[in-house]
Order: structure tokens, then sequence, then C-alpha cells
């Protein structure tokens, strides 16, 4: 089926492909930062602003997930998925979506590559914009904070939708079909969270847009340490990030009103692409060497980050010859995305994304892992009143997480709530209250206060008095009574 | 050429309809928009830059992706609050908004511009009235998630790639796509919209806005 694709048309198509994907992934972590994304529409184009959408490019998400890719595509049975979870403060996990950008044999031999091909994945980004805030995540993501954080993995390779729990449903964002087949682009979420989120994380005062820095090593608890992403509007914090400048590749941003066969000969115009250092591309400069799978969303220590080449980056110096190829210039020896570390064989890269107040990076998530009590939630319907902690307070005793002490303060001591496998706890930490002055704080006394002890009164032992003891003992009571009548007589007195 | 028609439809409370509508509007437009063209010599074309930008909702639990272009949302904003007006406030009653893409078709003098459309999206709108707060809290969940719905059926009618109009040369331009604005270039487009009142009975403005485009030279 190749051979009926000239070269050329191969090789635009693979470049629109991969940026795709790259854009794809951008598209879908940004809107799970936690953030309203704002870009400005620019009438004259500036040459790297792929498929004409102002796309901006994260470069620890780029980096991320060109390491994911290793120098393939997707195609044909190599999906490339990013799935997205949540992980609470005590370190409890649980998948909420997968999207998956995969290829079917469906082929569409007559479908020009570099015009309705390329406008088609335009389309296609803009769905993937809209359906990307109407998916049960984006509510949670945007009102993650210091309860939970929402991480994100991108992998390659078979599609794994087991960690969606029963019932999941599955959106189809479009299709985009091209002479080496049909592109498809889905997500697949979570369902049994709606219950949830209303009673789990709306509990807590609304976080208003702030993202943990989800890749640095920090106890939860130390709030204080933590800084808001850098990754905001246009307009501030331009220096956090190279934006579109890191997508070294000229983009396809001139089109042809001639008829097809003349469509390669009039693609003249484009932008002179702006060179930026290869530190651009190897940004990471929160991954260290005890931490090598964590998230790539920079931190936030007082600001830019630095962009120090962590190793060596062949993959830009591929990058920038392949951009004078697509100025018509002989082909670079060079093809394919390279990155820093050698490829030509497909692996499978799972980088467990780690977030803030974890300290077991890189762990797989398994069923069977205890760490996990959230792989056996999604198909029981279990009764939050009944493990909810505001109306019965925990009683067992805490989970075996490791991060215990240092999650909560000393003044909560039930914390982590009944030993169930499936809910997250959250403890409550009512707004404004200090847990260090006093032993019982102002989440103990609300909860000792919903259950306050029976009355004495009321208690069996009175009234299994028995009727004779009450009657022997009466006249004595009236002859008191008698005695004082002058005082109740004056307490009346007062009363009308 | 057949017009492609989709319908879609909304029930809402009053003070929700701005809402509802922006959301419904710009989530289509937001796919009929390119960026500027920029027409070179030989025949090509560069195109600009579409930025987005997300809106959050104040009476509906949502939010969406609008095209960062001001006038654009100006432009829509006009159309709906003179919908909402039509509608009345804080009454019960049904109305429906139309999106309209066309391509216009040049005549001969003495007869105008033949306005041909190629994609109608009607948007039915059920206004409600609620007693309680408590209802206007459910309904501000349950309106949010017949959004994310219409979205959902909205990008799955684009994703079919069914008719588009070709690409115009740079004297065709002005026939197939707005270019007045400064920002961004959609698609030829006019929103109309009807109201029926409580007992049925049609009240349609569309008519008048036809012949008032019509006459317009």
């Amino acid at each position: 089926m190749d051979s009926d694709l000239s070269p050329q048309d191969k090789k635009d198509l693979d470049k629109f492909i991969k940026f795709f994907a790259l854009k794809t992934v951008q598209v879908i972590v940004q809107a799970r930062l936690g953030e309203k994304v704002c870009t400005r529409s620019l009438s004259s184009p500036t040459g790297s602003d792929w498929f004409n959408l102002a796309i901006k490019d994260i470069p620890e998400v780029t980096h991320e997930s060109k390491k994911a890719l290793a120098g393939q595509l997707p195609g044909i049975e190599r999906s490339m998925c990013v799935e997205i979870s949540l992980k609470t403060s005590e370190g409890d996990s649980m998948e909420l979506e997968t999207w998956c950008l995969e290829m079917n044999e469906k082929c569409d031999k007559d479908i020009k590559v570099s015009y309705t091909v390329y406008n088609r994945m335009s389309l296609l980004l803009k769905s993937l914009l809209a359906i990307t805030r109407v998916t049960p995540a984006y509510k949670l993501s945007r009102k993650q904070g210091h309860d939970y954080v929402i991480l994100y993995r991108i992998y390659f390779g078979e599609v794994q939708l087991t960690g969606l729990g029963e019932g999941f449903q599955t959106v189809r964002v479009g299709v985009v079909g091209t002479p080496i087949g049909t592109i498809t682009l889905s997500c697949a979420y979570r369902t049994n969270l709606a219950f949830m989120s209303t009673r789990q994380f709306e509990r807590t005062a609304p976080i208003m847009g702030i993202i943990i820095d989800h890749f640095v090593e920090r106890p939860f608890g130390n709030v204080g340490h933590m800084h808001p992403c850098n990754y905001r509007a246009p307009g501030e914090d331009e220096g956090a990030y190279n934006g579109v400048e890191d997508s070294q590749e000229v983009c396809t941003t001139s089109f042809s009103t001639s008829p097809p066969s003349q469509l390669y000969c009039s693609r003249l115009s484009y932008q002179s692409p702006v060179l930026v250092g290869a530190a651009d591309f190897c940004h990471p400069s929160t991954l260290n060497a005890a931490n090598p799978h964590q998230m790539g969303v920079p931190g936030k220590e007082g600001g830019v980050p630095q962009q120090v080449p962590v190793q060596p980056c062949h993959g830009a110096q591929a990058e920038h010859r392949r951009v004078s190829s697509f100025c018509h210039d002989p082909p670079p020896p060079s093809v394919g995305v390279k990155s820093g570390s050698p490829c030509g064989v497909l692996e499978t890269t799972f980088t467990r994304k780690v977030g803030a107040f974890v300290n077991k990076p890189g762990t797989q998530v398994t069923t069977a892992s205890l760490d996990l009590p959230f792989a056996a939630f999604a198909p029981r319907a279990y009764d939050l009143e009944e493990n909810d902690p505001m109306v019965q307070p925990p009683e067992s005793s805490a989970t075996s997480s490791p991060l215990q002490g240092s999650l909560h303060s000393q003044g909560s001591g039930e914390s982590g709530g009944p030993a169930q496998d499936d809910f997250v706890m959250v403890d409550f930490k009512p707004a404004f209250s200090k847990d260090d002055l006093l032993p019982m704080d102002l989440g103990t006394f609300y909860r000792e206060f919903q259950n306050p002890p029976q009355l004495t009164s009321l208690t069996i032992d009175v009234s299994s008095q028995s009727m004779a003891e009450d009657l022997d003992s009466l006249p004595e009571k009236l002859a008191v009574y008698e005695k004082n009548i002058d005082e109740f007589d004056a307490f009346v007195d007062t009363l009308q | 050429m057949n017009c492609r028609s989709e319908a879609l439809e909304v029930s809402v409370e009053g003070r929700q309809v701005d809402e509802a509508m922006l959301a419904l509007l710009h989530t289509i437009l937001l796919h009929r928009s390119t960026g500027k063209f920029h027409y070179k010599k030989e025949g090509t074309y560069s195109i600009g830059t579409v930025g987005t930008q997300d809106i959050d909702c104040d009476f509906i639990d949502f939010s969406f992706v609008r095209v960062s272009s001001d006038e654009l949302d100006r432009a829509i904003r006009k159309a709906v609050g003179e919908f909402k007006d039509a509608m009345g406030n804080g009454m019960d009653g049904m109305g429906q908004i139309s999106l309209e893409f066309y391509q216009k078709k040049k005549s001969r003098w003495p007869f105008s511009d033949e306005c041909i459309p190629w994609e109608v999206w009607s948007i039915k709108v059920n206004v409600v009235n609620l007693a309680n707060e408590q209802e206007r809290q459910i309904c501000r969940e349950k309106v949010g998630e017949k959004l994310g719905e219409k979205v959902i059926n909205i990008v799955e009618v684009i994703n079919r790639h069914e008719y588009l109009p070709k690409m115009p040369t740079q004297s065709e331009v002005d026939n197939v796509f707005d270019t007045s604005l400064k920002d961004v270039q959609p698609y030829l487009y006019k929103i109309t919209f009807q109201i029926t009142d409580t007992l049925g009975t049609s009240v349609s403005t569309t008519m008048r806005r036809l012949i008032k485009d019509t006459l317009a030279l």
C-alpha cells in the first residue's frame, strides 16, 4: 500500500502523524493540569504552529511523548495511549481515563496528504480540545490540589483498559483516513466516579486552579514548599517554557488553490524555523537520578526551571536537519524521531508518573498491589454513608501507607479510615483549623460532637428502678418541697 | 447539493439560556473557523493560527472551548442576547436558534447574491422555571451533563467529514468565508431564531429576517 504514495507524500504523512501524536498528548495533558487554557489567535502564521492551531508545547510532555514513542510512529497495532489517573494524598490512586490514538487498516488511497489529511487532523485536534472538557476527569482535574492530584502516563503499544473498572464508557473523538490507514482518536473513561466526585472530592474547599508539583518528592503535609504550576496563560511566565519554539519542525502553513497535481510544485511559503538550542528538547530539569520516572510538569522552585540538557540531544540535531529537508533541500540522512536513548527496538515504555506525596517512584500499577486499594474499587457498589467519617468516626487503625506519619498531623489521629479496599479516604480537614494546638483538633471535636453520649437520665439503669421504690421515696420528696414552698412561689411570681 | 441539517435540543432554566447557547454555538464555530488566509503568488496561500480559550459557565456546571476571537465572541453574544430577549425573561417557553453556514453565489444584476446553505444546526431550547434552590442546583449539574452530550454529538457529526466548500481562490474567498474578522476566519454563517410561546403558536422572526436580508443590497 505504501507503493502508491510518493516519497514526498510518505515523508509528509509520517511527519504529520508524528506531530499529530505529539500535539494530541499536549492537548490532553494541558486539559488535565487544572487550569484554564488560553492561547492567542494570530492572523499571520508563525511557521511553528502545527495544524494552524495555537497549542503550546510543554517541553516535559514533549520529552515524555518522544520517550514513549522511541522513534516509532503510531500505526496498526501500535497505539499511543495517554492514561490519566488520580492520586490522593494518602497514596491511593485510580485510573480515570485512557486516551487512545490508534490506526486501523482501512486506507483511503485517494485522499490528498498535504491538504486534506492535514486539515482533518486540525479538525480532530479541535474536537479533542472540546471533548477533553466534557469527560468527568476534567472537573476533577480543575479541583485538584491538596487532597489529590491528577497524573498522566504515556505508553505505546497495546491499549490497556482494565484499570478503568467495569462499565467504563467510550467516546470517539474522530477519525482521519490516510493512505496508510485510518487514524482513530478515542477516550475510555471510568463512570463509577460520579458519586465519588460529589462526596469525596468536593467536600473540601475548592482549590483555585493550583497545580501541585507532580514530580517533586515532598511530603504532602509541607504544603508551604509547593508552588503553582508554571504553565499559565500566555502573557504570564513566558519564560517558563519556550512554547511553540520547541517544535523545531516547520509545519505546513502554505496551501495551494491550484489543481492537486501542482500541489508540490507550488508549495513555496514557509517561515524560517525558530531555531533554539538543543537544550529545549531535553528539558527535564525535574528529572533526577533517584526518580527517573517522575512526571514532567516542571517544578515551581521559584519560577523558571533551568533548561539544562540531561542527556545529549541527538534528536535535536536530527530535527534541525529535517527542517532543511522541508525546505526542499536534499533529504537528511536521519529519518524519524531519534531520542537521546538508542532506538530501533520498539519498547513499551511504562513511565509511571509519581505524585508529589509518594516516595515510591516507578511503581508499576498492579491490581495485586496493596498500595492500591482502588484496584478492587470499581466493581463494588459500596455505600458511602457507611464509610463517611463524618457520620461514623473511623475506628480501625490507619492503612499501611508509608506516608501516614508525614501526611497527617498529630491532631487528627484517626486518619486512613476504615480498612476498606475500595474507596478513597479523604481526611477531613476543616478550613482554617490548626492541627498542632490541642490534642483534639476541630475535626475530632466535630466528629465527637456528632456522636454525643446518651443522657444519664435516659439510660437504662435509671429506668430499671422499680415503681415501688419510686413510690416509697415520694413522701420524703413532698416534705422537702413543702418546706421550700415559699421559694417556689417567688419563682412562679418572677415568671409572670 | 443537499444542505446538511442537524438538530439539538436542550432544556434549561431561564438564566442558563445564554451560556448554553454560547457553549453550543462556539463549539460548532470552533470547528468551522480557520486562521486568516494570506494569498501569495502562484495560487498559494498560508493560514494563520487559531487560538482557543476555556470558558467556565457561571450558571451551569460546564466548561467549553471557544476560538480566541473577541470579535467573533461579540457577534455570537449579540445574537444570543437577541434570542434571549425574544424568549422573554423568566418565562416558560420554547424557542429555536439556528446556525447556518452558507456559500454565496454571485448572480448577475439586478439579482442579489444567492445564499446557499450547506450546513444548518438547529438548537431547540425549552425554558423551564424552577421552584427552589435545590432544584436549581440539580439543574446546574444536569444541564452540564446534557451539554456535554451535545458537544459529543456535534463532534460526531463534524468528524463524519461530509461536504465542506472547496478552498476558494482569492477572488472567491468572500463567497465562502467571513473575512471581516481580523484574527480568525469562520465560514460564512448566519444566526436566526424562532420563538414558540407556551400556547404553541409560532412567531416566525425568521421570515422577517429573510425578507430583510433579501432587501438589503
